[in-house]
């Protein structure tokens, strides 16, 4: 396997990586207005508080590990996407800001405050993650040099919205049933039919943007000449139906992994159909930014290669004590803080 | 005004903002450590209640930390595109290097000593503990390596980019790139290892200094009195230790500037013409006329300090093309600035320490006053110390090496200026031409952002950094107030995570107190 292919994949397992976990505490944010009392707004927010800050540490890396291997993709992504990604950047700070500081005092006017902050911090920078991908199958206009020449607007085209919106019933069925494994009782009965609601929206969305993929972008999609890649589909068709079986017979566990393997294949799918860019150009192939031309030299690739397999055996293990530590469900009995 | 003043603008307030929290981070790790190693060797409980006291604060400082940090590996990417695709190959690898082996560490452990004190025995929390600590010594080095690099680059090579197999040229300018050659080189480039002493030793000031306002102010109202005596003393001795390690750090480091970016030690101390360097204790450079105003110096004190020598001339800014010359009045205010406060905390530290040894310290009320303002000073320095540095380093990004005879001196162009290293690149028509082996700041922004779009954003983190600093001091003041737990009223924690409590939920936010004892 060539360095760029390398390199090529472990991006998208740092993306997976990031999707999967940040997914379904961004999921308990998007969700958070379904919580009906103070108790209950703190036990969604506690659900996720040992573990969303380790989880966008997976984001970070991302961006840290883009750098470094493909700055040209890097440069010409952050520069173009300026105010999504500022957009992003508010909504993160914002997010974190809320999750700390809400139960900081115990007024209505402030708690509801950073509880509107936490919901909408997570919806907005779930969907601009959507837009972002979006855009990313799409492609943007680039000019020789590898910058981007469109404007704000080409950005946020139907499709891309449409690509947005997925994003976050993904993320919503995710943290639904995540939060329903972490509660009992009668915030458990409630999230029940919400597992339900958010699938049924996700499904219908899954199925709108894969017609318009395939109808007008059709060199999204390569399988002419990779057919095994078909398998990712078929397994994704396979997680999103399992999600309703397993939800009727009540195993909330396999329902979890199966939203987690939706996550999973189309983290696949989607590097498949950017492969072997990593930043399209809509207006000439000849400018798109590829696993090649967009990548450092061979040494800084093997050294990071190293950095990788040194790294994440550990970061493996840190996140397996941090999830088992903090296992089982979560309550507020006692005052909390 | 343009892009480039802009985003140095942005990138200036969220560095500022942002390097506020690491450096508490770092040097609070060092003393939550020592509280908890303490704690389990004597079993004392009153270490106990003090770790738990600073762990929350230090969780609300770590987490704002974290936010404010994420702004600045976006704003590469986003402000200094071009940068970013110069500086890539070589400054990415520090960058990735601090997210796979710093950040995970960090994250993962910090919930653990945040929210595991009673799902895991003290063993496991003391371990977490270490592991904070490390998480963020690592995560300081990767990061001092990178702008290290940038100061004094190393073990890389600038080279043209290649398309289709020819010399890469855009409207007939090469595109060129810094590619790493030798990491270690890089990693340990001239000046990473005296740049990242003075910084470790300016963060333990920093989180000494925090910790003693703190203590300081408790004994002053007579409160948690032998809670703040413990804490006091500890950060103390970290305190005094690194007021005195600062000015031998910074002699040598200043030594290491002056070899290798002699325009920025100039700049420093408003050098304007090569010659004897007199030492400004006191004075207001006037960059038009070339001289400092309301001069007080000792003479020949810089050509002292660097050559050990009264009369051994001092290379000036008049050996730079006046294009490569820094400006003079910002790196020589915020240098002195450091110089001096650097000297009051070795005043303020030596003295307490002596009335700490003679038995009246916490009698002297003046002084812990002092101890109690003393931590603005703390962030001031190191605020100050970082404006310098990077200011001094301008016009460039990414510093040209000097070209140096023999021996080891500037060599000099055919005008009398300091000569830089070139490439040579070779354009679309086969001649070739040579360019400066270095980056200017002016070429490095974003080619795709607009001026109103840094301004929107500058207005953005204006907004939400003042909200944030707000929120800081309130939560900060309301954990004061609270205080720390009494000693003896906890239920100790249990050592095997299984028992019976150990499920119990997992309140709160990252910087919020675990629920009270029985």
């Amino acid at each position: 396997m060539s360095l760029h292919l390398a390199w090529f994949i472990l991006m998208a397992v740092l993306l997976a990586g990031y999707a999967v976990l940040d997914g379904f505490d961004l999921g308990v944010g998007i969700l958070h207005p379904l919580a009906r009392s103070d108790r209950e707004r703190r036990l969604f927010v506690q659900s996720i508080g040992p573990l969303w800050d380790g989880n966008e540490v997976w984001l970070v890396t991302f961006g840290g590990a883009l750098f470094a291997m493909f700055p040209e993709a890097y440069a010409a992504i952050f520069s173009g996407f300026y105010v999504p990604f500022m957009v992003v950047l508010f909504a993160l700070i914002f997010r974190a800001v809320s999750l700390e500081f809400r139960g900081k005092i115990a007024s209505p006017a402030w708690r509801a405050l950073w509880d509107w902050g936490f919901f909408g911090s997570s919806l907005l920078a779930t969907f601009v993650f959507g837009v972002a991908v979006g855009n990313g199958i799409a492609g943007v206009p680039l000019n020789e040099r590898g910058v981007f020449v469109g404007t704000l607007g080409d950005l946020i085209g139907p499709y891309q919205v449409l690509v947005g919106l997925l994003a976050v019933s993904l993320f919503a069925m995710h943290g639904a049933i995540y939060l329903y494994l972490k509660t009992d009782g009668a915030v458990q009965a409630r999230l029940g039919p919400w597992m339900w609601h958010t699938w049924g929206v996700f499904l219908v969305l899954y199925l709108l943007v894969t017609i318009y993929t395939l109808n007008r972008l059709p060199g999204a999609t390569s399988f002419q000449r990779h057919p095994w890649a078909m398998a990712g589909v078929v397994l994704n068709v396979l997680a999103i139906a399992n999600v309703p079986r397993a939800l009727f017979h009540g195993r909330w566990g396999q329902a979890f992994a199966s939203t987690t393997l939706t996550i999973l294949c189309m983290v696949f799918l989607f590097a498949f159909a950017m492969y072997p860019n990593i930043l399209t150009a809509s207006n000439d192939p000849a400018f798109n930014l590829t696993m090649l031309n967009a990548a450092s030299s061979d040494k800084t690739l093997r050294i990071g290669l190293v950095f990788a397999a040194v790294g994440m055996p550990f970061v493996l293990c840190y996140t397996a004590v941090v999830y088992w530590t903090f296992r089982g469900k979560v309550g507020v009995e006692g005052e909390g803080y | 005004m343009d892009v480039v003043l802009l985003s140095r603008l942005q990138f200036a307030l969220t560095i500022m903002f942002h390097y506020l929290f690491p450096p508490l981070t770092i040097g609070m790790g060092v003393v939550l450590v020592y509280l908890e190693g303490m704690f389990l060797r004597t079993r004392d409980p009153l270490y106990e209640s003090a770790a738990r006291f600073w762990t929350g604060i230090f969780a609300l400082n770590f987490a704002i930390g974290v936010a404010t940090g994420i702004v600045m590996e976006f704003e590469f990417g986003t402000n200094w595109a071009a940068y970013s695709r110069f500086v890539g190959d070589v400054f990415g690898s520090a960058l990735a290097a601090e997210g796979i082996f710093a950040f995970f560490l960090e994250s993962g452990f910090l919930a653990v000593l945040v929210f595991g004190w009673d799902r895991v025995g003290p063993r496991m929390h003391f371990f977490s503990t270490v592991m904070v600590a490390i998480g963020s010594i690592f995560s300081s080095i990767w990061i001092v390596v990178a702008n290290s690099w940038q100061q004094t680059p190393a073990g890389h090579r600038i080279v043209q980019m290649v398309r289709n197999g020819e010399p890469w040229v855009v409207n007939g300018e090469p595109i060129l790139r810094a590619e790493i050659d030798h990491f270690w080189q890089m990693v340990f480039n001239p000046s990473t290892i005296h740049r990242l002493v003075h910084v470790w030793i300016g963060c333990f000031i920093m989180g000494a200094f925090f910790i003693m306002s703190i203590s300081a102010w408790y004994l002053l109202k007579g409160r948690h009195e032998a809670f703040a005596r413990h804490s006091f003393r500890g950060a103390l001795i970290l305190a005094t230790v690194s007021s005195l390690a600062a000015p031998v750090s910074g002699h040598f480091q200043s030594r290491n500037v002056y070899l290798y970016q002699p325009a920025k030690m100039a700049a420093f101390e408003a050098q304007f013409e090569t010659g004897r360097g007199d030492f400004t204790l006191f004075g207001l450079p006037n960059a038009r006329a070339k001289r400092v105003d309301f001069q007080i110096a000792v003479p020949g004190g810089l050509s002292f300090l660097i050559h050990d020598d009264v009369n051994e001339p001092v290379i000036g800014l008049d050996r730079f093309r006046p294009e490569d010359r820094p400006s003079v009045l910002i790196p020589f205010v915020s240098y002195h600035l450091m110089v001096y406060l650097g000297l009051a905390f070795i005043a303020v530290t030596l003295l307490a320490s002596w009335l700490l040894w003679r038995g009246t310290l916490f009698r002297t009320r003046w002084l812990l006053w002092v101890c109690v303002f003393a931590v603005v000073g703390a962030v001031a320095a190191n605020q100050v110390g970082w404006v310098a540095a990077e200011v001094g380093r301008q016009p460039w990004i990414v510093q040209p090496p000097i070209v140096r005879d023999a021996a080891g001196a500037p060599l000099l162009d055919t005008d009398g200026f300091v000569q830089h290293g070139v490439v040579t690149a070779t354009l679309a028509d086969g001649s070739t031409r040579e360019t400066l082996a270095g980056l200017r700041t002016t070429d490095g922004v974003s080619e795709a952002v607009r001026a109103s779009q840094v301004l929107g954003s500058i207005v953005m983190f204006g907004a939400i950094y003042l909200l944030l600093g707000g929120l800081w001091v309130f939560v900060l003041n309301h954990k004061i107030q609270e205080g720390p737990e009494p000693v003896g009223r906890r239920v100790t924690s249990q050592d095997l995570p299984g028992a019976a409590g150990a499920l119990a939920g997992h309140r709160g936010s990252l910087t919020s107190r675990r629920e009270r004892g029985p």
